[in-house]
């Protein structure tokens, strides 16, 4: 599956795509993948902040707990969801099953993020090791 | 200074490692082995779990340990070391027992199978293996039988789900409805000769496992010639990720979680499994005081109500939150689509309905006590 370029990856397995002070806020293809079927995702309530590098929630496999991570600063504007019922469109479709929706604290946090390039470089080395 | 051995950890393969590989499998480190906990190709876990409910998967277990126990003081041996009876097995008959500590805690968790008038098979754990093969060695030297550890003899796989029977049956020249459940017989499998077939498993649904040589080709043939033949019934291969949600979900104990050195056969309810009225065994003892003073702790199955899912090594705390025990296995149970567990809780809180909390990373979320096995097969009409 192709990482969309005009995403921003974090190295913890997120994706965060921004329009002006707006973002969606996802997990990536490579972390779907790695925990296998999601069963539980956890996130946190419209008008909460949350804090880069910060954690803001978990999702769970069958196998796993893994946390998620803010790849940006800012206020939940809107939790999608579906996923507290259908978890498991994140393994369907990773890019488009999207966790919150967020306004950003300040959009300059977004160019120390991966591009979509940097970010397969980094997990083809991740999946080599 | 003592000179201290530096020691690798050597992670150990099965013969059908390459197989697993070759399929796609996602490997995982378990107990020392590198096995497929999921096959993504097939459908991953969930799928695995639904087929073996529905129809048949396939698992590679070579990583469980065989210790055959043989000659005239056979059975007095094996007597002496488990906690089961094993005079009430006839030959060809297996049976669920454990090994135990004199204090009445786990060695291990066994299958014992009597292969002949004096020969046993005990079928143990992948994690304790050496350390239950030196148990088993040491505590039978009084004793006129042979010890051996056959553990890397054998490719051992397990086919189970409802259509199990059928897809072996293409394979062999044994009546396997003539093998009743938890019964041992031999025959031929896929052109070998005289290859072990017992009706067991640890899915919670009807099976066989057969014991193959352990070499690369034979045990590849065999796990290839299922997969071709087990087509028509919709077979997969299914990794240890969907064998720990079938176990749990039978509530099968797993070594390490529901028993363990520390946990003794009353708190464990495996009664039915221990035969006091039977002469003396290792543990006996223990039990019998431990009997009269009556459980500390006892396991009970739980139902998570709010939203969350409880995992192993989780507090779990009463309705005003004071910590009361400990979660010991906990998953989404794929089949009966509940997030359910297993925990150790003072006897007070194990009535069916009692409310309990479990302590999912901070936060304090209820679930009930709920009645044990979570799922049991349908009894076949």
């Amino acid at each position: 599956m192709p990482y969309p370029t005009d995403f921003k990856y974090t190295k913890e397995h997120e994706w965060i795509k921004a329009d002006g002070k707006n973002a969606t806020v996802g997990i990536t293809n490579y972390a779907q993948e790695s925990l296998g079927d999601i069963v539980f995702v956890e996130l946190p309530k419209t008008g909460s902040e949350i804090v880069a590098g910060k954690t803001f929630g978990s999702v769970e496999s069958v196998k796993a707990v893994s946390d998620l991570y803010a790849p940006a600063s800012g206020v939940v504007t809107e939790v999608n969801s579906e996923l507290a019922t259908a978890p498991e469109k994140i393994n369907k479709d990773a890019h488009s099953a999207w966790l919150i929706k967020i306004t950003l604290k300040n959009p300059a946090e977004l160019n120390s993020l991966l591009s979509a390039q940097d970010y397969e470089k980094f997990v083809s080395e991740e999946a080599g090791k | 200074m003592p000179a201290v051995q530096a020691t690798t950890p050597i992670i150990r393969k099965t013969a059908l490692y390459n197989t697993h590989r070759q399929m796609g499998a996602k490997m995982v480190e378990f107990n020392g082995w590198e096995m497929p906990v999921e096959y993504p190709s097939v459908g991953g876990i969930i799928a695995e779990h639904n087929t073996v409910r529905t129809g048949v998967g396939i698992f590679d277990v070579s990583h469980m340990g065989d210790i055959r126990v043989a000659g005239s003081g056979a059975l007095a041996a094996v007597q002496h070391i488990s906690m089961n009876d094993a005079s009430r097995l006839a030959i060809g008959q297996a049976q669920y027992s454990a090994l135990l500590y004199p204090q009445g805690t786990f060695v291990d968790d066994v299958i014992v199978h009597r292969l002949g008038q004096d020969e046993y098979l005990l079928v143990i754990n992948a994690g304790t293996r050496e350390k239950d093969f030196s148990w088993v060695r040491d505590h039978t030297r009084d004793f006129d039988c042979e010890v051996e550890n056959l553990s890397d003899d054998f490719t051992q796989i397990a086919i189970q789900g409802p259509k199990a029977l059928e897809l072996l049956q293409k394979l062999t020249d044994v009546d396997l409805s003539a093998v009743k459940f938890y019964w041992v017989t031999r025959g031929g499998v896929c052109g070998l000769k005289n290859i072990l077939i017992a009706r067991t498993g640890y899915t919670g649904e009807d099976g066989f496992e057969i014991y193959i040589p352990s070499d690369e080709d034979t045990s590849a043939m065999v796990w290839n010639q299922l997969l071709q033949a087990g087509r028509e019934f919709g077979v997969i291969p299914c990794g240890l990720g969907a064998r720990n949600t079938l176990r749990l979900e039978a509530k099968l104990a797993l070594y390490g979680h529901e028993i363990s050195d520390t946990i003794n056969v009353w708190e464990a309810s495996l009664d039915r499994f221990c035969k006091m009225e039977k002469q003396e065994f290792i543990g006996r003892d223990a039990l019998e005081k431990a009997k009269s003073g009556g459980v500390r702790r006892t396991l009970v199955g739980l139902e998570m109500i709010e939203r969350g899912i409880a995992r192993d090594g989780y507090r779990v705390l009463d309705e005003a939150e004071a910590e009361i025990g400990y979660v010991t296995s906990g998953s989404y149970a794929p089949f009966l689509k509940k997030n359910i567990g297993l925990a150790y809780v003072p006897p007070r809180f194990a009535e069916v309905g009692t409310i309990i909390k479990i302590e999912i990373r901070t936060q304090a979320v209820k679930a009930q006590v709920v009645p044990t096995p979570f799922y049991k097969r349908p009894k076949k009409v």
